[in-house]
């Protein structure tokens, strides 16, 4: 299934870049960035939920913000791109 | 369902492969060029000189993804797996299913025969006004012929054995009319039937050589995907024999050998003066040739074609590394038959 995660993290609270750099991190271990702060996370169910753990744990709920766009496992049809830096398919065939 | 895990293809030389947090990161010239999460992939596939990090090989054997090494035509070299490995599950299958392998022989064998005909239709349509009548004849016949043993060999109550009898059957009938495939009206150049160990004229010592190239990528793709490539189903079990790979090998013949030996004789690129006869009586393509055979071989293996189950454009050089890939999820059970490659 893809889900799409969408953050917003305070950067001037607290120790607000370190959460920013590490809810990034969390994402792009997952999945990849489409844009800035926006990633698109292919998991089955047990890895979404690994992920949603480490990324709750990571934020401070007063000042940052999580949004997930669970998008199914047909989501080809629903996710259109356009302009600069389109993503790569992951499940498509795979060469460099 | 289980999911279906990627492969990532390297085939550019100098390519380097490192490990990011959970990723996979693969560069050219210190630019970038894929990155993809390690869950989503189950093996990596190498062709000739690319750098592997430390960390990302211990990565990947962590994660049971497994990493094929081949050289830069393609060659098996080695393959780096970690300690959790489907392997032996996928033997036994390999093993268990090569008892009473019906289904798969069903696969191939009609693989083998699509393609055969795809090819002598392909020459009817390029070329089918040069052809005398009586020849063009002939050809269509044996076009309808090989339709018959299709739809025969597609029935359900047919024994391997009968199977194996419809691809000879197939072969001949492919064969007989193969002379009239090939333009070129150098004497020399003439097709008289299949002989092998030695080739007793040039186009057959052009085949047994194009097989050749064709049995090591097929080897390689079977052991890339962790299959015993001693192991076959159409080919009976025999020692030194990779006949797994020459299973894989079957319903790519026609398109990638054959379609390429009457190519580089119609189109003269081979002339009847690059072949020598020993005392033996074996013909062997000459040095230079042969290198003329190799670069026509590499180029046609970048050629892109749909993949009719995949549904994906693929370079003709990767199918039998897809094909070996189908028959692997096949015996793990991931997909209920195995798929065979249709030419179009």
């Amino acid at each position: 299934m893809l889900v799409l995660v969408t953050y917003d993290v305070n950067t001037i609270e607290g120790d607000g870049k370190a959460r920013l750099r590490a809810v990034a991190k969390a994402c792009r271990d997952f999945g990849q960035r489409v844009q800035f702060s926006v990633f698109e996370i292919e998991v089955d169910p047990a890895q979404w939920t690994r992920l949603k753990a480490r990324l709750e744990a990571i934020i401070d709920p007063k000042h940052d913000s999580l949004r997930y766009y669970h998008l199914g496992a047909n989501w080809q049809r629903k996710v259109e791109h356009v302009g600069a830096k389109p993503a790569a398919d992951l499940g498509g065939t795979l060469i460099v | 369902m289980k999911k279906l895990l990627n492969t990532v293809y390297i085939t550019t030389e100098g390519a380097s492969l490192r490990k990011d947090g959970k990723n996979l990161v693969a560069e050219v010239d210190g630019a970038e060029r894929a990155r993809v999460p390690f869950h989503m992939l189950s093996s990596l596939v190498l062709f000739g000189a690319i750098y592997v990090s430390p960390a990302l090989i211990g990565a990947c054997a962590a994660s049971g993804i497994t990493i094929v090494l081949l050289d830069r035509a393609g060659r098996f070299q080695a393959r780096v797996e970690g300690p959790v490995s489907g392997n032996v599950l996928l033997r036994r299958a390999q093993y268990r299913v090569s008892d009473a392998p019906t289904e798969i022989v069903r696969s191939l064998v009609v693989g083998k025969i699509a393609n055969q005909r795809a090819v002598l239709m392909r020459a009817l349509r390029d070329h089918g006004a040069g052809f005398a009548v009586e020849r063009r004849a002939a050809i269509e016949n044996v076009v309808d012929r090989l339709a018959h043993i299709i739809a025969r060999a597609e029935r359900k109550d047919d024994s391997t054995d009968a199977m194996r009898g419809s691809e000879g059957e197939a072969a001949h009938l492919y064969f007989s009319v193969f002379d009239d495939l090939i333009l070129s009206p150098a004497s020399e150049l003439r097709w008289r039937g299949r002989s092998r160990r030695p080739p007793l004229d040039p186009i057959n010592a052009l085949l047994s050589f194009l097989y050749a190239l064709l049995t090591h990528d097929c080897r390689s793709a079977a052991e890339a995907v962790g299959l015993d490539p001693a192991v076959g189903f159409l080919h009976r079990d025999r020692p030194g024999r990779p006949s797994l790979a020459l299973d894989l090998m079957e319903e790519l013949r026609p398109v990638l050998a054959d379609r390429l030996a009457l190519s580089l004789i119609n189109r003269q690129q081979l002339q009847a003066s690059d072949f020598v006869t020993e005392d033996s009586g074996a013909v062997r393509i000459k040095d230079d040739a042969r290198k003329v055979v190799l670069t026509a071989w590499q180029e046609r293996k970048k050629d892109e074609r749909l993949h009719p189950f995949l549904d994906e454009k693929a370079p003709l050089g990767l199918v039998p590394y897809l094909q070996a890939q189908m028959l692997a999820r096949h015996l793990r059970g991931d997909i209920d038959a195995y798929p065979p490659w249709f030419w179009k």
